[in-house]
């Protein structure tokens, strides 16, 4: 009998006596966070950091909404903040409690989705082209037309990764649309050429930095870091600028409103504000951040790395996602899932 | 005169070769995993010369320390409680005749093994946000919760298969001592029972630490579970460290299997 | 001195033993089955969740759908085809599985009882090894650059890797694979208690072995030969790590369309629908199953 009650009492403390002092749960994109960032803010904060991935924007919505998942952190694409600011999701964030928040380069301290910067601080921002191998595709890979009405070489070896805003954006610039048109004609047109192009894809999955490394996969819709990271490991893979005009992203650090480790919030965000954490975040996802004065830090080959560095001709043709109403996201979520099935 | 063939009237043509084939074929990828979980190289695919680099790079990686030991958590929590519940289950059961209502009784107990996981995953998923948002509470009791609950089934039945095979004199000659029926339960029944009941919390056990679908549903931030880590690794980052962390968990399952069959063909 | 007699109360008991059980079930398993076919009937919130309205949206988006641009109401081809490709997927499994199981199992039912042993505990490893691990075992093999490809590239059969990850004949594989120990278990367990002189007797009165398999073994042994294919059909039609894994994104089961609804599709009613449509089909091939059984039974 005493064995027993000792078995359990020792039972019950590994299972609450796992609360520890100082801990944060951070709800990041996979892949998108640096180990070594990390373990830095552990060393200099004792605070022990989880990270969960998410996959795509409507995952990490649909997860925060649910409620009780137990998040403190989550980082959304600049087109989504908004929303979560409608659906009082994130809370307001105390500039006196961030010492660091001058540090936000200029371009991205005041946004047309976050205003003054009261709700988000910039983690990484990039762009969405094409990724090819070389090896497979030796054609022009600066065109969406790779994905939208795949050449010979390409059939049945590309893929497409299901993230909605992004890819349902490069198709409206590929039929001359604007972002967020709900001009009915054209919408349909994207429909029809994107159902048509399906079959002609490979899959619809993520994981394309090692798919692409591994040669599961020809070609990708990527994001540009991601692509720089699979050239890295094999050197036939090339980044493509579609020269019809492609997505600009910014992912955004929010504090959720039913955040329970807040101090512990408030220590990380200011950290990632600090231009030498802010490189080490960039140097492992390969992606610009944005904060002044990082740059002296960053790893030497991304400052002329053609995913990174946008080759002057193509500049022009990206074009950052504004928020849109909510009826033109009604009618991309349903022309999106149509896709999906 | 019926004629005496010469040959063994167990072998169909082929079968054995078919056999011999699925075998290999069973285990030719399971091997491979192994084999390339000592992998000097980095890909999952190219040889590199053996080492035990992924054993040690998922030794300290600190996630990978943190799943398995929530798995092992949930599993020994999961297989204790849903045994405890599952041998009173069979007590109540077995050896009885039937009675009314048993069929539900029968019918709930089992339900586990033939509904979908991911039909109980969502429902689950469903069921404890609403819980989740009303109680603020996101720790590990939801995942024992539904552990248990799905391990009851195979928990339940060895320890039933056991109880019918066990022979009652036993306990009525501890009645005709005038052994009182806990009494009787407590030296007679239990000990004679231990194999079963041992049996299901191995099963239990196997099968909570092996969960993937509902443990993924149902999980808050931060409570990846081992088999949840190596999903989200499957989908994004493929290294050997996935190979190593496989074959450990394997070996687990056949070490624990192997002391299923040991305690399940013990003569008593 | 009173003798407590088995048989008194013994339903009184047995209920109270089984309580326990019961209740945790009913919690985290049962119950919240009755919960997926309320939300069914439900109206579909902002991003996820319910909102409490009644609304016939969910099981009316299983069939059909209303196209976005000229709001014609139609005949759901996507689901459709997503609803055939898990039915043609899973009967291909059974089938597949059956045609390498019956060997199987008929052969270590036919070994010496000492090494019988052995085989029944090699058999029984794969079906207690984790899914993930099977399924990522399998991938491992396909992949481009796998085992298969790298073998039949360097006996010179093809010049190039075939594709064979990301497709319907991956899922097939992946899922034959799993879920052949669970057919070869179930009959494994018929032909073990098989009477083999009834075979002596095929063959005295000069059948072939043709025939004999016919006529005397599989009748014989239809329990079993059910109870494999249902254990396998049932699982495989509600597959979801399999198809995920290995189907990339693009040929969806069921499961993994339900999943949709709960993530991108970001449309719970119909998740909750398409889970109880899954489940009536589940139930109405269980009960067929026992039918078939019990029909059987007084034959022995």
């Amino acid at each position: 009998m005493r064995t027993i009650l000792v078995a359990t009492t020792a039972l019950l403390s590994t299972t609450f006596g796992a609360l520890a002092e100082g801990e944060l749960n951070l709800f990041n994109w996979g892949n998108y966070t640096s180990p070594e960032m990390i373990e830095k803010f552990t060393a200099q904060t004792g605070i022990a950091v989880t990270v969960t991935d998410y996959d795509s924007n409507t995952t990490a919505l649909t997860k925060v909404e649910a409620g009780g998942s137990g998040f403190d952190l989550v980082v959304p694409s600049a087109n989504y903040i908004p929303v979560y600011l409608r659906k009082g999701l994130i809370a307001e964030l105390d500039h006196s409690r961030l010492p660091n928040i001058g540090n936000i380069a200029a371009e991205w301290k005041d946004v047309p989705w976050d205003p003054g910067r009261s709700h988000s601080v910039p983690w990484q921002w990039g762009s969405v082209g094409m990724a090819v191998n070389t090896t497979v595709y030796g054609g022009d890979v600066n065109t969406s037309e790779l994905f939208m009405d795949p050449p010979e070489e390409l059939v049945g070896k590309i893929n497409v990764v299901p993230e909605m805003s992004d890819v349902i954006n490069m198709a409206i610039f590929n039929l001359g649309g604007e972002a967020c048109t709900e001009d009915l004609v054209l919408l349909k047109q994207v429909r029809d050429k994107m159902m048509a192009a399906k079959p002609k894809w490979l899959s619809m999955d993520y994981g394309t930095t090692d798919k692409l490394s591994s040669g599961d996969y020809a070609a990708s819709v990527n994001w540009n870091g991601s692509t720089m990271r699979a050239r890295i490991n094999n050197p036939d893979i090339v980044y493509g600028y579609p020269k019809k005009g492609y997505p600009l992203f910014m992912d955004s650090v929010a504090l959720l409103s039913d955040a329970t480790n807040v101090d512990e919030a408030y220590q990380f965000i200011n950290f990632i504000l600090e231009p030498e954490n802010a490189a080490m975040i960039s140097a492992f996802a390969r992606y610009a951040n944005g904060v002044a004065g990082s740059e002296e830090f960053m790893p030497e080959d991304m400052k002329t790395a053609p995913e990174i560095v946008t080759p002057a001709e193509f500049v022009a043709a990206g074009k950052f996602l504004p928020t849109c109403p909510q009826s033109a996201i009604d009618l991309y979520t349903a022309i999106w899932t149509e896709l999906l099935k | 005169m019926a004629k005496r063939r010469a040959f063994d009237v167990t072998t169909l043509p082929g079968f054995t070769t078919i056999a011999i084939l699925a075998f290999v074929l069973l285990y030719a990828p399971i091997v491979t995993l192994v084999i390339y979980s000592f992998n000097g190289g980095n890909s999952v695919n190219q040889w590199g010369g053996f080492s035990l680099q992924w054993y040690a790079i998922a030794a300290q990686n600190e996630a990978v320390q943190d799943a398995t030991a929530r798995s092992l958590i949930i599993a020994v929590w999961a297989s204790v409680i849903s045994t405890t519940v599952a041998t009173m289950a069979a007590l109540g059961t077995t050896r009885r005749g039937k009675f009314k209502g048993q069929t539900i009784i029968y019918v709930i107990i089992n339900q586990p093994l033939m509904v979908p996981e991911i039909v109980t995953a969502v429902s689950l998923l469903i069921f404890f946000s609403s819980v989740k948002v009303a109680t603020g509470y996101s720790g590990l009791g939801y995942l024992i919760l539904a552990h248990s609950a799905f391990c009851i089934p195979f928990a339940y039945l060895p320890i039933k298969a056991r109880l019918e095979g066990m022979d009652t004199t036993m306990e009525t000659a501890a009645a005709d001592l005038y052994a009182t029926p806990w009494q009787s339960f407590r030296y007679v029944t239990l000990p004679l029972l231990l194999p079963g009941v041992i049996a299901g919390a191995m099963l239990a056990f196997i099968i909570s630490l092996d969960n993937v679908i509902i443990t993924e549903f149902v999980k808050s931030a931060g409570q990846d579970t081992l088999p949840t880590y190596m999903l989200g690794q499957l989908r994004r980052a493929l290294t050997p460290e996935v190979n190593a962390i496989s074959t450990a968990l394997l070996g687990l399952t056949v070490l624990i299997l192997t002391l299923f069959v040991f305690v399940t063909k013990k003569r008593d | 001195m009173s003798r407590q007699t088995p048989g008194r109360s013994k339903g009184l008991n047995g209920w109270l033993l089984s309580t326990p059980a019961l209740i945790l079930l009913l919690l985290a398993a049962s119950g919240p089955l009755l919960i997926v076919a309320v939300y069914s009937v439900l109206e579909k919130g902002d991003y996820s969740g319910v909102r409490w309205i009644l609304s016939g949206e969910g099981w009316f988006r299983v069939l059909f759908e209303k196209d976005i641009f000229d709001q014609t109401i139609s005949l759901a081809d996507a689901n459709l085809s997503i609803f055939w490709r898990s039915f043609k997927l899973s009967i291909a499994t059974t089938v597949i599985t059956f045609a390498f199981g019956l060997p199987t199992a008929w052969f270590i039912a036919t070994r010496p009882a000492k090494s019988r042993a052995f085989w029944l505990f090699l058999i029984t490893i794969p079906f207690w090894t984790n899914l993930l691990i099977r399924t990522f075992a399998i991938m491992e093999v396909i992949r481009n650059q796998g085992i298969l490809n790298t073998f039949l590239m360097h006996f010179g059969l093809i010049s190039e890797p075939i594709q064979i990850l990301y497709t319907d004949t991956a899922v097939l594989m992946g899922m034959t694979y799993v879920y052949l120990p669970l057919m070869v278990l179930p009959l494994y367990a018929a032909i073990d208690r098989f009477d083999f002189r009834l075979i002596e007797a095929g063959y005295d009165l000069y059948a072939s072995r043709w025939q004999v398999l016919r006529g005397v073994i599989l009748p014989i042994i239809k329990p079993g030969i059910i109870a494999g294919c249902i254990l396998v059909f049932i699982p495989s039609l509600g597959a979801y790590v399999t198809p995920r894994v290995l189907g990339g994104g693009k040929n969806m089961m069921i499961g993994n369309f339900i999943e949709l609804q709960f993530g991108q599709g970001q449309n719970w009613p119909l998740g909750a629908a398409l889970s109880t449509v899954l489940l009536l089909v589940v139930l109405v091939s269980l009960l067929v199953y026992t039918r078939a059984s019990s029909r059987d039974n007084p034959n022995g």
